[in-house]
């Protein structure tokens, strides 16, 4: 290890000397050379932000630099004399601040006054210009085949260095095709190629490249780390949502090659444009792949806070690549950007009716977005419901002329005695509340609202059996939002009811056997009620507000004999942790009946109504006759049970339908206010929705909608959006952006390493109409990009981090990258597009342990298991263990992950996906008809590298390979077990010693530094 | 080579790293698997920003995380006047516009609940502990009681990584993970930050170990914690393939690197060379890992000491063995997290569960690195994000279901080692243990102190993102001076 330790240190050396400033003779810059020192240890004192500024004085503009800034002499500005002060008290910046000048700064800032003092605006914040291209010597090296190798050509000469000439051919297929498909070239791609000495023979494969689905695969993957999207909401919750079909229409965007004005569009405001598709709403599915957070105790409107910060925030890093985040609490240090901006930016996506509480993954507004199939089954099971619907109308009309004939029947039948009695209380008592009961015996609890309460009612029985207790919850004006109590949602929990008989001093408790309500909340259902255990009970809502009142009937074990002199004692107890879920209205009725039930309810007004000459029933009471009627029809009921199953499976078929949650606006609109720290709960001033006021306004008369945002954000006045875009789409091809800092483009990011050759990427691209397969193929039709990526000892020195370009990069492929490679060069990869993401392999009880059992990963089988990593399942708090070096999808994140660990090289051999990759690509190797050992490499390296094997490779190989069959013939029990790794059947005509050896040579072979490197 | 020459290069290398960050692909020296990254550097001048002259306390911590917030009033902090004013409402002063969770609201009105079980003064120095935790109670004079902490967030997660990254939010460094940054490792077979978990069997609360409470945050993900898993494979992919024994591991190990030097020969990329060394590290990983868990060369005593559950992968037990090993053996940084603290309902009942599964080992722990010499210069704490309520959620005629919600505004953690003052209870609560009130600790002096003992100035380890150098302790932190012995 030191070996290299040492090799790097003469290289870290040099590049610190070639750093460090050797610009005597030049002309200071003041954008590149000296905004940086002023940014970096002034402006936090000196800066935009107001409430930080000191002794009034601000750097960070022009107007106020002068004031401490004579131009062209630097001894009598003040600037100047206090940073080569002597003088604690003087010397700035500050002693204690941390922050010192170099000499080398010093002298730098000098000069720049000296120079003039001349002031330039934030390069970024200045509009697009297409600059001149330079004009450099094309030669037969060096071909300058478009202004970026002229862009580039022209820096190289300036540092002394000269480009690389283009790289072997093999080496240039396989790159492009990683980076424009994220597969490896088939061989037969590669011969085809390779023979081709047609001029355009490179184009001719772009071209093809951009053409296949996989384009869009593959360019799909940093967006979705940039849109945050995941397969679950994250937190503790974490519940699963279906936001494939976004995942699904960014692919299919990619490869239709939408504009990236309409892509920007669409996905921020699709639903404000006039006649929106299905597709544009859709595409709002981007502002909502932020995560939800289902955490008990949370305030909703803090959650609902922190989604719009995220909105705002993702938007201002994606297309104008500034810190927002940094403005939610203060004025931003360094950039000219207020906390007042950013509340504005926030109230553009504070205008949808998305709310903070519930954390499902699936929060309204959503959109269905069905499959083909899905569709034609809800049509036919539709197309039932509504024949069903006629049929049951005609029986109706049948039963209509029935009525007369059913009425006398009934009423000749009739008993005088109803099915339920409401209970008249002796005793009345809560441990909190105060319980009162009306003339109607219904009991109404008033006073304070405790978290939790208990009732006790004691009353009189009405005749000498009970069979069943009815208990209706009704609602009342005092409630939350006219619901059944006064909790957060109007919603009650019913832990526990008690029912007992009182009888000559004993108490005799009364066993409930069964229960039915109107309505059970999920797991709270009214047997919950009656379990004896206070922790479980019976809820009501049902996802929107109480709209109802709701009961429900105990039904005794053995009918209760009610004796002169008993009486019966009821005990409500709400123990539940959601607090105040009290019962505020009820009433309490029994019954005698055996059959006592729900819809016995209407029974009295049955009984009243029959009795009732005709001619004097009123029209509720000819209608509730009417309705009793139909209910006892057998055929009506057939009918019902019918249609209620097709209304089912349309409804079971809804409900799987996946629903990707999209951007609505609301239908009144919301005030934003500034929050002071950030704080939901600290309000300050009213704000409207506009653009950051250091940026070109909005158009005269444009609506402040996101519609208009994003139309900004890629007019022609934007100076932002085609820089930020295009860097991104750079820094995918070439590992770095031109701007490193992708997602700071403000006054600390750093300044473009070449200024002019982003702005022509960037106004080429928004003149071309924003067409991002011509800048791709611009950019992979350069020179620049057809470099050999050999890296010279002298430019390495210079330029160790190759920003210059004076070759191609050199980078490990993503980790899902890797995953792709090694299912395509096996042949296992499957190449079916879209749909419910899926569970590969993964090691046994990741998700289990992370969530405590409460989520069980069900691992996918067959085809399933060889689909791209695209679709791999994303559980936001724990991703994919298959994945190394990604964003964790949690937020928006643009920056590029890539570290050289051992945890790395555990996975690429020792993870299933690899090792059964291994198998079945030596399986292919021993079945191709290839019989010889050095013939079958040539395949193998042909298919993983595309190159043959060199002599010296081809000797280690076989020499390893040699090594393996004489160990697996000692152990032929271990080569089967090698060759049963993984699902994928296995030939079974192979010799089991031959295929392992085999096997364990691909794996190797897979792990070879230029198979896991772009090169 | 001359103390110039060394400089530079010692700045140069860490401009590097931080262009390996950014993902420019040089070698990831200072790796976590890497003991000649910036340790190695360490005494070759002021050039390492935070890595002073002064010879750290502590080279290690090991940190028993307590996730969901173990009661204060009812382990360490005593006030009997919650005995007196059991029952009695909330008097008015002591929570006046605080914020508590939405399961209570405003503390208006709240009953006072008593401590559960009696408290007593243990050993010399007379620190209060009550019968819930014997064998914490029996180590009381290694121990410093620090009862005057406070934190912000009045919910688990935030809190959570409150304490270990400075903020609320996910996104920032944890603690490891800037230890490991600027310290770099004393191992070159073990990560340098281990993180374990482990929950009481059948507690009714549960809340989820996320990733990001050993995160690093924008720091390079190789500074992140290594999780050592309870089941399977203690780390992710550690095993061989199926039927590949480790001398055919090691025969293909040695054919990829003569293979992958030719490719270093034609290319001369730095970083075919750091994937050489770090395929090599790996396989030296895959013995070392193994023989870290196996427990088998540990005697009857000192598994007995542990507890039952020791042997049982996944147990906190077991956890505070690995975390002995693995400090014995150069990791810097033990995260060990134990979850089911949450009594919201079940200070009657899961609390006895949660005190008998992590008391005894905690304190053996202690005991065992004191008896092997490394309790001097390695620092074991103890706690969770946040404390109890002294009053009660729940019903206080229903004893079974008594519970206490979240507090923020005053909690207790304990110290051992690593150049903290053994036998000191520090700071205080008000007398009904609402209110953090004398000598007053908050999360960020408690990080400033920690990195203090590993000697590190918390103001001067910094990172630049976004345009702004971040720190563990934001803007605020002080070093608690008199807990140092």
């Amino acid at each position: 290890m030191m070996i290299f330790l040492q090799k790097y240190s003469v290289v870290a050396i040099l590049l610190f000397c070639g750093l460090a400033p050797g610009l005597a003779q030049d002309a200071v810059d003041f954008n590149r050379d000296i905004r940086p020192i002023l940014s970096e240890n002034c402006f936090h004192c000196h800066g935009p932000d107001a409430a930080q500024r000191q002794g009034d004085l601000r750097l960070d503009d022009r107007d106020g630099a002068y004031r401490v800034i004579q131009p062209k002499q630097r001894a009598s500005s003040e600037l100047f004399q206090r940073i080569c002060s002597a003088d604690d008290e003087q010397v700035m910046p500050p002693r204690d601040s941390n922050r010192t000048l170099t000499a080398a700064q010093i002298e730098l800032l000098g000069r720049w006054i000296d120079q003039g003092a001349v002031w330039g605006d934030h390069w970024s914040w200045t509009p697009i210009v297409s600059p001149p291209v330079p004009v450099v010597e094309s030669t037969a090296d060096w071909p300058v085949r478009n202004p970026i190798d002229a862009f580039v050509r022209r820096r190289l000469a300036e540092k002394g260095l000269s480009p690389s000439r283009e790289a072997e051919k093999s080496v240039l297929i396989r790159r492009v095709t990683l980076d424009l498909t994220g597969l490896p070239p088939a061989p037969d791609d590669v011969d085809a190629f390779l023979h081709d000495d047609s001029a355009d023979a490179f184009d001719k494969v772009i071209d093809r490249l951009l053409e296949t689905p996989a384009y869009g695969e593959r360019m799909a993957w940093e967006w979705l780390d940039a849109a945050r999207y995941a397969d679950s909401n994250g937190y503790q919750g974490d519940s699963d949502r279906t936001m494939w079909p976004w995942r699904d229409w960014v692919v299919d965007a990619f490869n239709r090659n939408l504009p990236y004005d309409q892509f920007t569009i669409w996905q921020l405001a699709g639903d404000q444009l006039p006649d929106a598709t299905f597709e544009q709403k859709l595409a709002t599915g981007f502002c909502r792949n932020h995560m939800i957070n289902g955490e008990g105790g949370r305030i909703a409107e803090e959650n609902r806070v922190d989604y719009v910060m995220d909105m705002a925030e993702t938007t201002g890093t994606l297309w104008m690549g500034l810190t927002f985040n940094c403005c939610r609490c203060h004025d931003h240090k360094f950039d000219a950007l207020s906390q007042k901006d950013y509340y504005s930016l926030f109230a553009f996506f504070n205008q949808t009716p998305v709310r903070g509480d519930g954390g499902s993954g699936q929060t309204a507004p959503v959109l269905a977005a069905p499959t083909a199939a899905e569709k034609q089954a809800l049509e036919k099971h539709e197309a039932t419901s509504r024949d069903l619907q006629e049929r049951l109308a005609g029986r109706d009309r049948e039963l209509q002329q029935m009525q007369p004939e059913w009425e006398k029947t009934r009423l000749a039948a009739l008993t005088d005695r109803a099915t339920w009695e409401a209970l008249t209380a002796t005793s009345l008592k809560a441990d909190f509340q105060n319980l009162q009961q009306g003339s109607d015996r219904i009991i109404q609890a008033s006073g304070v609202n405790p978290a939790n309460d208990s009732y006790l009612i004691i009353a009189a029985p009405v005749g000498p059996q009970i069979t069943a207790l009815r208990l209706d919850v009704l609602r009342h004006a005092s409630h939350t939002q006219g619901g059944l109590s006064r909790s957060d949602s109007g919603n009650f929990v019913l832990t526990e009811i008690e029912v007992t008989r009182l009888l000559d001093g004993q108490s005799t408790p009364v066993k409930i056997a069964s229960a039915e309500a109107t309505f059970e909340q999920g797991d709270l259902r009214v047997a919950r009620a009656f379990d004896g255990n206070a922790g479980t009970g019976w809820a009501v809502y049902e996802g929107r507000p109480v709209d109802r009142d709701h009961s429900a009937v105990f039904r005794f074990e053995q009918p209760l004999e009610m004796p002169p002199g008993s009486q019966l004692q009821i005990r409500l107890r709400h123990d539940s942790v959601h607090v105040s879920h009290n019962i505020g209205r009820f009433l309490l009725s029994v019954s005698d009946r055996p059959d006592a039930g729900l819809n016995s309810e209407s029974g009295d007004a049955i009984r009243v109504a029959l009795m009732t000459p005709i001619a004097d029933r009123t029209a509720e009471q000819r209608q509730q006759l009417q309705e009793a009627h139909r209910a006892e029809d057998a055929h009506r009921k057939t009918l019902i049970a019918e249609k209620t199953a097709a209304e089912e499976q349309v409804k079971s078929l809804n409900s799987s339908v996946a629903k990707v949650m999209v951007m609505e606006e609301t239908r009144e609109s919301r005030t934003t206010f500034l929050l002071n720290r950030g704080l939901y709960t600290n309000p300050g001033d009213a704000v409207t929705a506009s653009v950051p006021g250091s940026l070109p306004p909005l158009p005269d008369g444009a609506a402040a909608n996101r519609l208009e945002l994003a139309r900004w954000l890629v007019s022609d006045a934007n100076p932002l959006t085609a820089r930020v875009v295009v860097n991104r789409f750079w820094q995918q091809i070439f590992g770095i952006g031109l701007v490193k800092t992708a997602n700071d483009f403000g006054v600390q990011g750093e300044m473009p390493i070449q200024e002019d050759l982003l702005n022509w990427l960037a106004y080429d691209f928004r003149s071309s109409g924003w067409d991002v397969k011509k800048l791709l193929k611009t950019i992979v039709l350069s020179h620049v990009y057809r470099q050999s990526s050999i890296v010279l000892p002298q430019v390495l020195d210079v330029d160790p981090e190759n920003r210059l370009l004076a070759r191609a990069p050199r980078y490990r492929l993503p980790s899902w990258m890797l995953r792709d490679q090694a299912l395509a060069v096996s042949g296992l990869l499957s190449s079916r597009q879209g749909g419910p993401s899926v569970n590969v392999y993964q090691p046994a009880g990741v998700w289990e342990d992370a969530t405590f059992g409460r989520r069980t990963y069900n691992q996918d089988h067959g085809e399933s298991l060889y689909r791209r990593s695209l679709y791999v399942f994303w559980r936001r708090i724990i991703g994919p263990t298959v994945f190394f070096d990604n964003s964790p999808r949690q937020t928006c994140t643009v920056g590029v992950y890539r570290t050289n660990t051992p945890l790395h090289a555990l996975q690429t051999f020792n993870d299933v996906t690899y090792v059964e990759a291994a198998r079945v690509l030596a399986q292919r190797l021993l079945t191709t008809g290839v019989t010889t050992e050095q013939g079958r490499l040539k395949v193998l390296f042909r298919t993983v590298a595309a190159r043959e094997p060199s002599a010296l490779e081809s000797q280690i190989l076989l020499a390893g390979l040699q090594r393996s069959l004489s160990e697996f013939r000692q152990d032929p029990d271990a080569a089967t077990r090698l060759i049963s790794t993984g699902e994928f059947s296995r030939d079974l005509s192979i010799d089991a010693v031959e295929h392992a050896a085999w096997t364990s040579l691909c794996l190797a072979v897979l792990n070879l530094d230029e198979v896991l490197t772009k090169q | 080579m001359n103390p110039f020459h060394q400089n530079r290069l010692h700045i140069a290398r860490r401009e590097l790293f931080r262009g390996a960050s950014a993902g420019i692909g040089l070698p990831a020296l200072a790796s976590l698997l890497n003991p000649q990254g910036v340790q190695a550097e360490q005494g070759a001048g002021d050039v390492l920003p935070g890595i002073p002259r002064f010879a750290p306390k502590a080279k290690r911590i090991i940190w028993l995380f307590q996730n969901g917030a173990p009661t204060h009033v009812d382990l360490f902090d005593y006030k009997p006047r919650l005995k007196e004013l059991h029952g009695q409402p909330l008097p008015a002063g002591y929570a006046d516009g605080k914020r508590f969770s939405t399961m209570t609201g405003q503390a208006d009105g709240k009953l006072m609940l008593a401590n559960v079980e009696p408290f007593r003064q243990r050993g010399e120095s007379g620190a209060w502990v009550s019968d819930f935790l014997p064998y914490t109670a029996a180590i009381a004079d290694k121990l410093c009681f620090v009862k005057s902490m406070h934190t912000e967030a009045v919910n688990h997660a935030p809190a959570i990584q409150f304490q270990l990254s400075g903020s609320e939010l996910p996104g920032r460094p944890t603690i490891g993970a800037w230890l490991t940054y600027g310290l770099g490792s004393e191992t070159e077979s073990l990560p340098a930050f281990v993180v374990m978990t482990s929950i009481t069997k059948d507690t009714s609360c549960g809340q989820i170990f996320y990733d990001f409470y050993w995160g690093s945050g924008f720091l390079p993900s190789k500074y992140q914690g290594v999780k050592f898993r309870g089941t399977g494979d203690p780390v992710l992919y550690m095993s061989n393939p199926n039927g590949m024994s480790r001398s055919m591991k090691r025969g293909w190990m040695d054919d990829l690197a003569r293979i992958n030097e030719l490719n270093l020969q034609q290319y001369g990329d730095p970083e075919i060379a750091t994937r050489i060394a770090q395929y090599e590290m790996a396989f030296r990983m895959q013995s070392s890992v193994p023989e870290l868990t196996d427990l088998s060369g540990e005697t009857q005593q000192t598994l007995d000491m542990y507890g039952p559950g020791v042997l049982e992968p996944g147990t906190f037990a077991h956890n505070c063995l690995l975390a002995r090993r693995l400090v014995e053996r150069g990791t810097r940084f033990v995260q060990l997290m134990h979850g089911g603290w949450d009594q919201h309902n079940s200070l009657t009942t899961e609390l006895y569960n949660q005190c008998r599964d992590t008391d005894q080992s905690s304190a053996a722990l202690v005991r065992d690195l004191e008896q092997r010499g490394l309790l001097e210069d390695t620092l074991v704490i103890w706690g969770g994000e946040f404390g109890r309520t002294p009053f009660i959620q729940g019903d206080i005629n229903n004893r079974p279901r008594w519970g206490r919600d979240h507090h923020p505004y005053a909690f207790t953690v304990w110290m051992a080692g690593g150049g903290i003052r053994p036998g000191l209870s520090y700071g205080a609560s008000d007398d009904l243990g609402i209110n953090a009130v004398e000598n007053r600790v908050h999360v960020h002096d408690l990080q400033a102190t920690l990195l203090h003992q590993m000697g590190i100035d918390h103001e001067k380890l910094t990172w630049k993102f976004q345009g702004r150098q971040f720190r563990l302790t934001d803007v605020h932190g002080h070093v608690v001076r008199d807990i140092l012995s």
